[in-house]
């Protein structure tokens, strides 16, 4: 038998995963201790942000697919949630997923059209395609995107209020951990490694037979669905929506991207940490948005070209860590640890 | 006869669009450079326009002799200074620097002047124009408008062509470090272009406002228009470029004339269609080079 | 008196080394050969010396000034000029532009496009198509013709036969003298000994980024410059 194994995980990482299970337990509780919901009305939208940001980070640091675009998606969740639970009296909370189906369908023409265009070129046609599904739904006379909507006491299946406070914050978070889960599965699969490849080398890749156009199309449509389901959650916790919060390019995905940017762009730690920083940001600038933006924007600006691998590079750089065992490491005699 | 003129206004619109999409055609034609804040550094344009031509007591008509050499420094300084250390082959810095830019300047902009639309008065020129018969009037400010476009981009065209700086342009785009060979500096060509992109940007910038008014959130609206021109002109054609914003200013047009004659598609969505048709039919524009 | 010394260079990309403490020194008005295998380090040589390589270590002084500390793109205006690898002529410029972004630095000499055609006839009825639709020989002429409309003082040859038909070679070869014969010292990168050896002054065989021989073609035996190419230790 061989000496040498091929090895993920590292006592941090081991550390890492246990501290992420336990931290997931105490958030999964909180709602009993948590009497007056100080902390649970926050962390609903943290959650949700860092689903958003694990989606764009899985696209642009691992995909190379830099959307701004995402929130053709979210808006999509919502108003299918709209449709579905509003409209067609299906549960709210069972409507979720198909909100996510729906943003995943659409997802497909959409890659269609613009996997033709390279790299920034890209990033302006997911943009324009994210306005044209915003222009449609504002004009529709069966989604009404240019009024206010809101779900009603009766579509919302008669719930209790705190019932459906605690359910949309245990769908938040699971959105949240599942997002996290889903960069740290796809990366660990076979699939991750033909995206690292293509990441390092994308004729490289080609030529060892990767599919690259079917890999990133994979992993757009996985985004598009996640990001839907994450809409749809929105809406459940927001009082109403129109076409124009719906689908907003500044809260859905610039937001997002400044986050991801900041926190560290390609690694599955640093959007979770651009979150935190965005959330410490935002409660030092309450009331302030157009200082938020320019803060955040600037910064995120200045990071691109001076920090590229963000906060979690930085810290990688002081001090090499990894808390998600998404790496393979050869581990036998004579192999440096 | 409301069709007719529809696409004779549009094809004026379509001039300015095109004097708008001058430079982002340009920087990607030279450099691969994608510019996300060029809707953005349009508007700001045109508030410099406001503050200069309030300041001065000028007609903001000759406030671009001010507006236009600045913002043309101020791309020179950036691109030097801060976009050459995104360019690369990892496009993800330079859409972040420049997304980023354009989220601070709209942000900056409403922190300074308010969202409250503006507007630039240029006196009688904005009302006056040639009546062509009772139903079709050009206008004569578009019509100079589109005239500068057609200048603009012409004059581009012969620069690149012609000229000892344009043949180093085309020479760097094609292969940035052979053209170190021939002595030029491609940081500093770099440097050049993105003056020329942020001169004809402030150059439209105040054109669009002096036509309608506008607020400080309007850039990503003209990002958009300005790269469906490109795209459906041709990725480093300038007159593909010309053509585009012609297209799409007649698909404005036309696309409200429909809106308002039948409640039925709009401006900004029939242009956006037509670009998703040229993109599925013509990936590479009408008058693109082939393979890109 | 020696144009170019070069002391101790290491050079390379990234991590990767390609050069090591190398020493070459070329005098005025010479033609210098180097040979090697593939990997040898004879192109990361010459771009280290037009600057588009970064060296690591070591000195390099041109004309008596400090090469090293000047930038790529303003080494052409003190003299340095390069046929790169692969030609690499521009698609974009048909043949006559090629020519003439060779001259952008605008260092005064005698090289026009006049003058390049009379040593490549071959350009006279080229010189307004575009360049890409160009044979391996007729674009090798652009190449060279391009280098010298910088009027250089020291031109840098990279792979000149590489790729082209016998017949081919020795046309571009023809045209040396008349390079040589304006005062220009020129550094040729030849994978072909005997070639090499028939035009040169001085030779220089490099090994894995090491200097393996040098000297003149009459000193060296055919022997020794074999056994410096392969790396094989000479029975002595």
């Amino acid at each position: 038998m061989s000496e040498y194994r091929i090895s993920r995980s590292t006592p941090e990482s081991r550390g890492g995963v246990a501290f992420f299970a336990a931290l997931t337990l105490v958030l999964f509780t909180l709602p009993w201790w948590d009497g007056d919901g100080s902390l649970r009305t926050p962390l609903v939208i943290v959650l949700l942000y860092v689903a958003l940001a694990q989606m764009w980070n899985l696209l642009a640091g691992f995909a190379g697919l830099i959307s701004i675009g995402q929130q053709m998606f979210v808006g999509i969740g919502t108003y299918g949630l709209l449709t579905f639970a509003e409209e067609w009296g299906i549960d709210p909370y069972l409507s979720v997923p198909l909100c996510g189906l729906v943003a995943a369908l659409v997802s497909i023409p959409v890659a269609f059209f613009n996997f033709r265009l390279v790299a920034g070129y890209f990033a302006i046609g997911t943009w324009v395609s994210a306005e044209v599904i915003r222009l449609l739904v504002n004009d529709s006379g069966s989604l009404k995107g240019g009024e206010v909507r809101s779900l009603t006491r009766e579509s919302l299946g008669g719930y209790a209020k705190e019932t459906r406070d605690n359910v949309t914050y245990w769908l938040a978070l699971a959105l949240a951990v599942g997002a996290t889960a889903i960069v740290v599965f796809v990366l660990r699969s076979r699939v991750g490694l033909a995206l690292r490849s293509v990441r390092d080398n994308e004729t490289g890749a080609r030529g060892l037979g990767v599919d690259v156009t079917r890999t990133k199309a994979l992993i757009w449509v996985i985004a598009a669905f996640w990001t839907g389901c994450v809409g749809a959650v929105l809406l459940l916790n927001a009082p109403s929506a129109t076409s124009t919060s719906a689908f907003s390019v500044l809260s859905w995905t610039a937001l997002v991207i400044f986050m991801v940017v900041i926190g560290g762009n390609g690694s599955t730690t640093g959007p979770i940490l651009g979150v935190l920083v965005f959330w410490f940001l935002d409660e030092q600038l309450a009331d302030q948005d157009t200082w938020r933006f320019i803060i955040l924007g600037g910064l995120a600006a200045v990071m691109a070209i001076v920090a590229p691998k963000g906060l979690y590079g930085l810290l990688q750089q002081w001090k090499p860590l990894q808390f998600f065992p998404v790496r393979r490491r050869l581990i036998g005699p004579g192999v440096d640890e | 006869m409301i069709w007719v003129n529809a696409i004779v206004q549009g094809v004026l619109l379509g001039g300015l669009f095109a004097l708008f999409a001058t430079g982002l055609s340009l920087a990607f034609g030279v450099m691969r450079f994608v510019n996300l804040a060029h809707g953005d550094l349009a508007i700001l344009g045109a508030y410099f326009g406001v503050t200069t031509s309030d300041a001065l007591g000028v007609n903001p008509l000759l406030s671009l002799f001010i507006v236009v050499p600045a913002m043309a420094a101020l791309g020179y300084v950036l691109q030097r200074y801060a976009f050459n250390y995104a360019i690369g082959d990892d496009p993800l810095p330079s859409i972040l620097v420049t997304f980023g830019l354009g989220i601070v300047i709209q942000n900056a902009l409403l922190e300074r002047y308010s969202a409250d639309s503006q507007g630039l008065d240029a006196g009688s020129i904005e009302t006056s124009s040639i009546e062509l018969t009772d139903d079709i009037a050009i206008g004569t400010f578009p019509l100079i408008i589109l005239g500068v476009a057609i200048l603009v981009l012409g004059g581009l065209g012969l620069f690149l062509a012609r000229t000892r700086m344009g043949r180093a342009f085309r020479a760097t785009s094609d292969d940035p470090i052979t053209a170190r060979l021939m002595g030029i500096n491609d940081r500093n060509i770099y440097g050049v272009v993105m003056a020329i992109a942020f001169a004809t940007v402030a150059l439209a910038g105040v054109f669009l406002g002096i036509r309608q008014t506008f607020g400080p959130s309007d850039g990503p609206a003209l990002l958009l228009i300005g790269f469906e021109a490109v795209v459906i002109g041709g990725l480093g054609s300038l007159w593909g470029t010309l053509l585009g914003g012609v297209i799409i200013g007649i698909a404005q047009t036309v696309g409200n004339q429909l809106d308002v004659e039948f409640g039925f598609l709009n401006g900004p969505l029939l242009g956006h269609i037509i670009f998703l048709v040229v993109l599925l039919v013509r990936p590479n524009g009408l008058l693109g080079r082939r393979s890109r | 008196m020696s144009l170019l010394e070069v002391r101790e260079l290491s050079a390379g990309y990234g991590d990767f080394q390609a050069l090591f403490d190398l020493d070459i020194t070329v005098d005025e008005g010479k033609t210098l050969a180097i040979i090697g295998a593939n990997g040898a380090g004879k192109t990361t040589l010459l771009r280290a010396l037009a600057g588009v390589v970064p060296a690591m270590s070591g000195s390099v002084r041109f004309d008596g000034e400090d090469l090293l500390a000047i930038p790529a793109h303003k080494r052409v205006e003190r003299g340095i000029s390069m046929v790169p690898e692969g030609r690499q002529l521009f698609p974009s410029l048909n043949v006559r532009e090629n020519l003439q972004i060779g001259a952008y630095s605008g260092r005064p000499g005698e090289w026009t496009v006049d003058r390049v055609v009379e040593i490549f006839p071959l350009l006279e009825r080229l010189l307004d198509r575009p360049s890409d639709v160009l044979s391996g020989g007729e674009k090798q002429a652009v190449a060279i013709g391009r280098a010298l409309m910088s009027n250089p003082h020291l031109m840098l040859l990279d792979e000149v036969s590489l790729g082209l038909a016998p017949v081919v070679v020795k046309q571009v070869y023809a045209a040396l003298p008349a390079i040589t014969g304006t005062g220009t010292t020129v550094l040729v990168v030849e994978q072909d000994i005997a070639q090499a050896t028939a035009v040169a002054d001085d030779l220089v065989c490099l090994l894995e980024g090491r200097v393996r021989l040098q000297g003149t073609p009459a000193e060296l035996t055919r022997e020794q410059i074999t056994s410096a190419y392969f790396g094989i230790e000479a029975a002595s």
